[in-house]
């Protein structure tokens, strides 16, 4: 009886890391799901107004607006950072990294801004259950775009430091994966929540 | 100073000398038992110099193995505590009658149902199927570790963290009266002022960062890192239910999370998502854990089938009969899990269409997990059976688990369900199904690859004794409880008006005094047969006649597993090699690459359990500073990408050289 191969003999070595993309993947979509949850929360619950402000009141659609496309173009500038990435120009890609960050901030800036408004206005987090859904569904979408930049300034210092490794585009990659969710998510909660908030 | 309370508030915040319990006995006597005993382990381990060892060979350890068994551990010790909490339950319940209060007041009673509840489900029964699924998964697909072995020793410790503080509660402020599932507004801010809830909540939400990180290092180790050969319908059954349970987790876990924080939100911001003013509704926490909750029960269950099928087909000696139904029952149950989370609460009102939807839907599940049960009885069928431990415990689990089954079939009717809803009948059933199922797969498992972790099999006579204490004081604590909640009983109750009752909960008393024989006979079978190692041993590595990959590699096995990736043909591997004449290889070893431990994980599930103390506790400076100190750790880890390293060729030649000496009998 012939006898097959068993084992491999002569085994090619397997690079770090071949596994992080699916398990950053992974991890992209569980929290993917805990949108889902808020969503589905602010689906419920975003009608509840408890005789305090409705969205008509509360929406500023043009400032939103510019919100937005800070966010858009912040997805953009970090494709192009990706683009650099692959050519190996390592000072392009930090420099549009950085264009990246402030895109990030004037958003997160913008955001805050607008949160305060409605609070000095009296709609706060605990006014209703709408706001209550309303606060934390955009401020959990906030605070991972602030998670993101923290992220991000890592990044550029360890790029800075040890250069464009492989470890280190591998962490730039997935970095881009997150930060593009955030901005499918967010183009979730401009549809979901401010457009249809407005219209309704 | 000590007379300024502002200055007390802020640094200790609702921290005070009277959260100490002084004034329960009960709990002051537990309290000197816990530090007596943790002196005399302390003392054993500084005593033995051990120190070094437990955190360079284990606490820092990445490797799946010693994580796995680690986990099995962390599980048995909270079966100790979750099992305690059940006695007093049922001691109180068998004598709160004729006018007697029992022993237990309502303040500490309600507070053991409910950490029962917690502690059985999260730190038991996961840690003991996580544990499981870490130590045989890779093995069974032939690879050397995890895919983020870094991120499996960073899970495992949250998973302590999480467990840590539900102890801590019972000596520093308590623990949630609320009931396991904490549902709003009883579990609000207006009826549970105190620390029990936010317990509940900061250990959930700690241990659950643990859950998700290794249900997507399990996911990413079975899709990318199965041996050559090994398809996906060549893996493993146990592999099989693992990814699917990991799948469940990674999509129902995040559920958990999100519904935690708004209640959290809800108790510390003052948010209205649960409240009964304001807009707030409470069901949809009732929904969003439910959500979570039923495909929990599927996460505990089905590693628990997996062990029964690679159990049946090793003791049957034959080939599982139906692998690929067996595959598809697997991921069709998978899936209907989630489409069954109403009939946890179809007395909420929500129509005759909707629960109808939701008891159909839950019936059919009752489908495939039958197809499962003919596929063991038709793998013994003409099968040499062999009736060994896990072989036992196997077949104790098909007889109760249909049982269990067919209760739930009962429950799943939504005009039966409005009689027996929050009924002792309720409670039967559920235990019925994971005492049945999950427990006794738990107890098959341990005793089927125990061997495989410490190179000798468990002792029989005891494993037996535990075997029949446990399935005989099941059946005796829990068939009462069905007769109860016919009767009308309802769940959590504290004393008893009606006398005729007294006999069902004496008799399940003595039900769940049996089973404490049973764990104590189970930890006396741990004792002895570690004494009687020697007689025990097993040099081959396959004590069972095994058939798949982790019985081809030593007991225990190296570090790196296998010193040559194995090639796989068929399903059941080792089986196929040995029938078809493999020779292990003596020579041409190379190096083998490997991750290096590291102790960042257990320092950042350290400043965690930090974080969530003072979150519990309103100490708002410390919450600040473990928050930044978590996430300088953090980023500094990111810092370190020396993670790896190479085992050296003549370190890999010794090792095998010395299983070539014990398998030809030299040693």
């Amino acid at each position: 009886m012939e006898i097959p191969i068993f084992h491999l003999a002569d085994e090619h070595e397997h690079a770090d890391g071949s596994s992080t993309m699916l398990g950053f993947w992974l991890y992209l979509m569980s929290d993917c799901l805990i949108f889902a949850c808020l969503f589905a929360t602010y689906g419920v619950l975003g009608g509840s107004f408890a005789a305090g402000p409705s969205p008509k009141d509360l929406f500023d659609l043009p400032l939103v607006a510019v919100n937005t496309s800070m966010l858009l173009l912040s997805s953009i500038t970090y494709g192009f950072a990706v683009l650099a990435m692959d050519k190996d120009r390592t000072g392009q890609m930090q420099a549009w990294l950085a264009v990246t960050a402030l895109f990030g901030a004037a958003f997160i800036g913008i955001e805050l801004f607008e949160f305060a408004h409605m609070i000095h206005e009296g709609a706060t987090p605990q006014r209703s259950a709408f706001l209550s859904s309303f606060f934390t569904l955009v401020g959990t979408h906030g605070l991972h775009v602030t998670v993101g930049l923290i992220w991000l300034g890592t990044l550029m210092v360890q790029v800075a430091r040890i250069g464009l490794t492989a470890a280190n585009k591998r962490r730039l990659m997935c970095l881009s994966m997150f930060w593009h969710f955030l901005d499918v998510v967010w183009i979730g909660v401009f549809t979901f929540v401010y457009l249809m908030g407005v219209l309704r | 100073m000590f007379d300024n309370p502002d200055l007390l508030k802020m640094i200790f915040g609702r921290l005070t000398l009277d959260s100490l319990p002084f004034h329960e006995p009960i709990l002051v006597v537990t309290f000197l038992g816990v530090v007596i005993g943790g002196a005399i382990v302390v003392g054993a381990i500084t005593y033995y110099r051990l120190w070094g060892y437990l955190w360079h060979e284990w606490f820092t350890s990445v490797d799946h193995k010693r994580i796995g068994v680690m986990y099995i551990i962390l599980g048995l010790v909270m079966l100790l505590r979750g099992f305690a909490d059940a006695l007093m339950m049922r001691l109180q319940q068998a004598m709160a009658f004729n006018g007697s209060d029992g022993y237990l007041p309502a303040h500490h009673y309600d507070q053991i149902f409910t950490a029962h509840g917690v502690i059985m489900i999260f730190f038991v029964a996961m840690p003991l199927v996580t544990g499981l699924m870490n130590y045989v998964v890779p093995l069974q697909i032939g690879a050397r570790d995890v895919a983020f072995p870094f991120l499996n020793n960073f899970s495992f410790w949250m998973t302590v963290a999480g467990a840590v503080l539900v102890m801590m509660s019972l000596f520093v402020g308590e623990f949630a009266r609320t009931g396991w599932l904490a549902y709003p507004p009883l579990s609000n801010i207006g009826y549970s002022p105190d620390v029990g809830v936010d317990y509940y909540i900061w250990s959930l939400q700690i241990a659950g960062v643990g859950t998700l990180l290794s249900g997507v290092n399990l996911i990413a180790t079975i899709v990318k890192m199965r041996a050559p050969g090994m398809t996906m319908m060549k893996m493993p059954v146990f592999t099989w239910t693992a990814l699917c349970t990991n799948v469940l987790i990674v999509a129902a876990f995040p559920v958990l999370t999100a519904v935690l924080a708004l209640l959290g939100l809800d108790r510390y911001a003052g948010t209205n998502f649960f409240t009964n003013d304001f807009g707030g509704n409470p069901m949809m926490y009732v929904n969003l854990i439910w959500i979570w909750g039923h495909p929990e029960v599927y996460i505990l269950i089905l590693p628990a089938f997996g062990v029964f099928s690679e159990v049946t087909s090793t003791f049957s000696g034959k080939r599982l009969f139906g692998y690929t139904s067996m595959v598809y029952a697997t991921v069709v149950i998978t899936i209907l899990s989630y489409l069954v989370w109403l009939h946890h609460f179809f007395t909420m009102g929500s129509g005759a269409s909707v629960n109808s939807f939701f008891g159909i839907t839950t019936m059919i599940i009752s489908i495939p997990t039958g197809a499962k049960m003919f596929n063991w009885l038709f793998t013994m069928y003409r099968g040499r059976i062999r009736f060994e431990l896990p072989m036992m415990w196997t077949i104790a689990f098909m007889l109760t688990f249909v049982l269990g089954g067919m209760t739930g079939v009962l429950l799943a009717v939504p005009p039966a369900d409005f009689v027996l809803h929050n009924s002792l009948f309720l409670i039967a059933h559920f235990h019925n199904v994971i005492i049945g199922g999950v427990v006794f797969g738990a107890f098959a498992g341990i005793v089927y690859w125990f061997p495989k972790v410490t190179g000798f099999k468990l002792d029989p006579f005891w494993g037996k004794m535990s075997f029949w204490f446990w399935v005989s004081g099941f059946y005796f604590a829990f068939m009462p409880l069905y007769v109860l909640g016919l009767m009308g009983v309802t769940r959590r109750l504290r004393v008893f008006e009606d006398p005729s009752l007294q006999i069902w909960f004496v008799i399940a008393g003595f039900g769940a005094f049996l089973i404490l024989l049973g764990i104590l006979s189970f930890l006396v079978q741990i004792y002895v047969s570690i004494r009687n190692r020697e007689a025990l041993r097993d040099v081959t590595g396959d004590p069972w006649n095994g058939r798949t990959l982790e019985w081809s590699t030593s007991s225990p096995p190296p570090p790196y597993n296998f010193a040559f990736t194995p090639v796989v043909h068929d399903n059941d591997a080792w089986w196929d090699m040995k029938q078809r004449g493999y020779e292990r290889p003596l020579g041409g070893y190379k190096p083998i690459h490997m991750p290096k431990n590291t102790g960042a994980g257990i320092v950042l599930a350290g400043i965690s359990m930090v974080l969530g103390f003072a979150l519990i506790w309103y100490i708002w400076w410390l919450a600040i500073l473990s928050f930044v100190a978590l996430l300088a750790t953090a980023i500094g880890h990111t810092f370190n990408y020396n993670r790896s390293f190479n085992i050296p060729v003549d370190q890999v030649l010794r090792t095998e050289r010395t299983r070539t000496e014990l398998l030809s009998g030299h040693a």
